[in-house]
């Protein structure tokens, strides 16, 4: 199959069944990645990139546990093509942390025990991102809706919600800092 | 999933043409946020997957000569929070409001929406080889039919999913496509077929048409509401939508046939006359007087009679006075161990 070998000049998201080759932009950095053009975004960011944070769930849409950013909304990387995804700006929870310095929100979801299992956190974290800058102060009724598609079993929510508050209270206090 | 080939074109008619061309048969994505469902359950096996990412101008949401051109591509959530649709086809953006979660409204898009198959467990799973996939059965019929149709089934019985279609259909919305002889404007309520046309299919499309933008008359009083069991995210078990428009009342249920079902028997109910806590419940009771549910969805009927009663009322802003006396439904002829 000719068009499998590295071609002069990349063919960007074309290419046959057995690959593409694809420039993602993940976590600020820029990323070449050969991959099958069926790989989802979560597959990619999970085996190409190894950015293994990003979980993989139920795999149709229900859970939210793949939860990544894409131009800074929550998107679910288990029903995106990779393809799909260039030139966009992707973030995953291994780019939330600046160097050693964590996010307020992991720092207030580990402080208030908002993770239990874990699984489901950097979904949570990532949705929650995308909501506070949005919405610096969140009612707890806007938490509820903008969360309403990442399922947790462990904790019951509630620590959640009050995790997302006071990360929302630390940075207005502190203004932005960390992540990306 | 199956491996595919992946193009990008630049415009619908190439896209059109790579669907046309395809030797193991093709698909398109916008959103795929129910694409990429029957790609993994191998419900769908493409040999080729055609994406509109690049196709321009198939995005916003504007107003020209008293109507919303919605393009293919607007988002469910572009839908759900853009002013002009709430303001002007309210029925619209509650619907948008109530699809999926926010994740699945950021990607969802409104071709998409209206595109997208069914979710029958029975289709979902590629185990049952029922009608739908070219198979023999409806598995529902003798199977666990709780969510399946009351209006319209047979021999196939799902519902149509879509939310936005059934609020389309009350706005008396049009659709343009494109496909191999050009572009085609079509009513949303011709956009679907019934399985006793076709089981395989929901919509009237060719293989290679697709849905390039929503035309919806603005400024009809509108409302549309949803029954759901998880409020979080979940399809409808009974929707409906209903406008006050200049043409008359138009009404539509969604959740109880394999269309968006459009009730003439609602809309004469209603007449031309101001609408009255009577007349809505009237009309309710109309639409669903020829129901026909199956072993387990007989909960459906008053399900609907109540929903739409509501949305009647809605719609005309006239205030619920509660529930009315029970409608008179035949008596089930019900065996022990049947109802769910």
């Amino acid at each position: 199959m000719p068009e499998a070998r590295t071609p002069k000049k990349p063919r960007r998201a074309r290419g046959t069944k057995s690959a593409v080759h694809l420039l993602l932009r993940v976590n600020g950095e820029d990323r070449e990645v050969t991959t099958a053009p069926h790989r989802t975004l979560l597959e990619t960011l999970r085996e190409d990139l190894g950015l293994t944070g990003t979980k993989h769930g139920c795999e149709l849409g229900e859970c939210g546990t793949c939860t990544v950013l894409v131009d800074g909304q929550p998107i679910l990387s288990c029903l995106a093509l990779s393809a799909d995804y260039e030139g966009r700006e992707i973030t995953t929870v291994e780019g939330m942390a600046d160097g050693a310095q964590l996010h307020p929100l992991q720092e207030t979801f580990a402080d208030l025990g908002a993770a239990q299992c874990g699984y489901c956190t950097p979904g949570f974290l990532l949705t929650a991102k995308a909501l506070l800058e949005e919405k610096p102060s969140p009612s707890r009724e806007e938490i509820r809706e903008a969360l309403a598609g990442n399922l947790c079993r462990c904790t019951g929510y509630l620590k959640i919600y009050e995790a997302v508050e006071q990360a929302a209270a630390r940075m207005r206090e502190e203004g932005p800092r960390g992540g990306r | 999933m199956r491996a595919f080939e992946y193009l990008s074109p630049k415009t619908l008619e190439a896209a059109s043409a790579a669907v046309r061309t395809a030797p193991e048969g093709a698909r398109i994505i916008a959103g795929g946020q129910d694409l990429l469902g029957e790609l993994k359950e191998r419900i769908a096996t493409p040999g080729r997957v055609v994406s509109l990412k690049a196709v321009p101008g198939l995005r916003g949401i504007r107003e020209e000569s008293g109507s919303l051109r919605i393009g293919a591509l607007a988002t469910v959530q572009e839908v759900a929070e853009s002013p002009l649709v709430r303001e002007k086809a309210p029925a619209l953006a509650e619907a948008a409001t109530s699809v999926g979660t926010p994740q699945i409204r950021a990607l969802g898009t409104v071709g998409g929406n209206l595109c997208q198959r069914p979710r029958c467990w029975y289709y979902r799973l590629a185990d049952f080889p029922c009608l739908k996939k070219g198979g023999g059965t409806c598995f529902a019929v003798e199977g666990d039919s709780r969510y399946h149709a009351i209006l319209g089934g047979g021999p196939c019985h799902i519902v149509h999913p879509s939310d936005l279609a059934v609020a389309l259909v009350a706005l008396d919305a049009s659709v343009e496509v494109v496909g191999a002889k050009g572009r085609r404007t079509i009513p949303i309520a011709d956009l679907y077929a019934l399985p006793a046309v076709d089981a395989s299919r929901e919509t009237t499309l060719a293989p290679d048409e697709i849905v390039a933008e929503v035309s919806v008359p603005a400024g009809a009083r509108s409302a549309f509401r949803k029954f759901r069991e998880k409020l979080s995210l979940d399809f409808a078990v009974v929707a409906a939508a209903v406008a006050l428009g200049p043409k008359g009342p138009r009404v539509a249920l969604g959740g109880v046939a394999p269309v968006p079902w459009r009730s003439r028997e609602a809309e004469a109910a209603l007449g031309a006359k101001p609408v009255t806590a009577e007349s809505a419940a009237a009309a309710a009771t109309a639409a669903l007087a020829p129901a026909k549910p199956l072993k387990n969805n007989r909960y459906k009927v008053p399900l609907a009679c109540a929903v739409l009663r509501r949305t009647i009322l809605a719609a005309a802003g006239v205030a619920d006075p509660g529930p009315p006396a029970p409608p008179a439904t035949p008596a089930p002829t019900k065996k022990a161990g049947e109802d769910f």
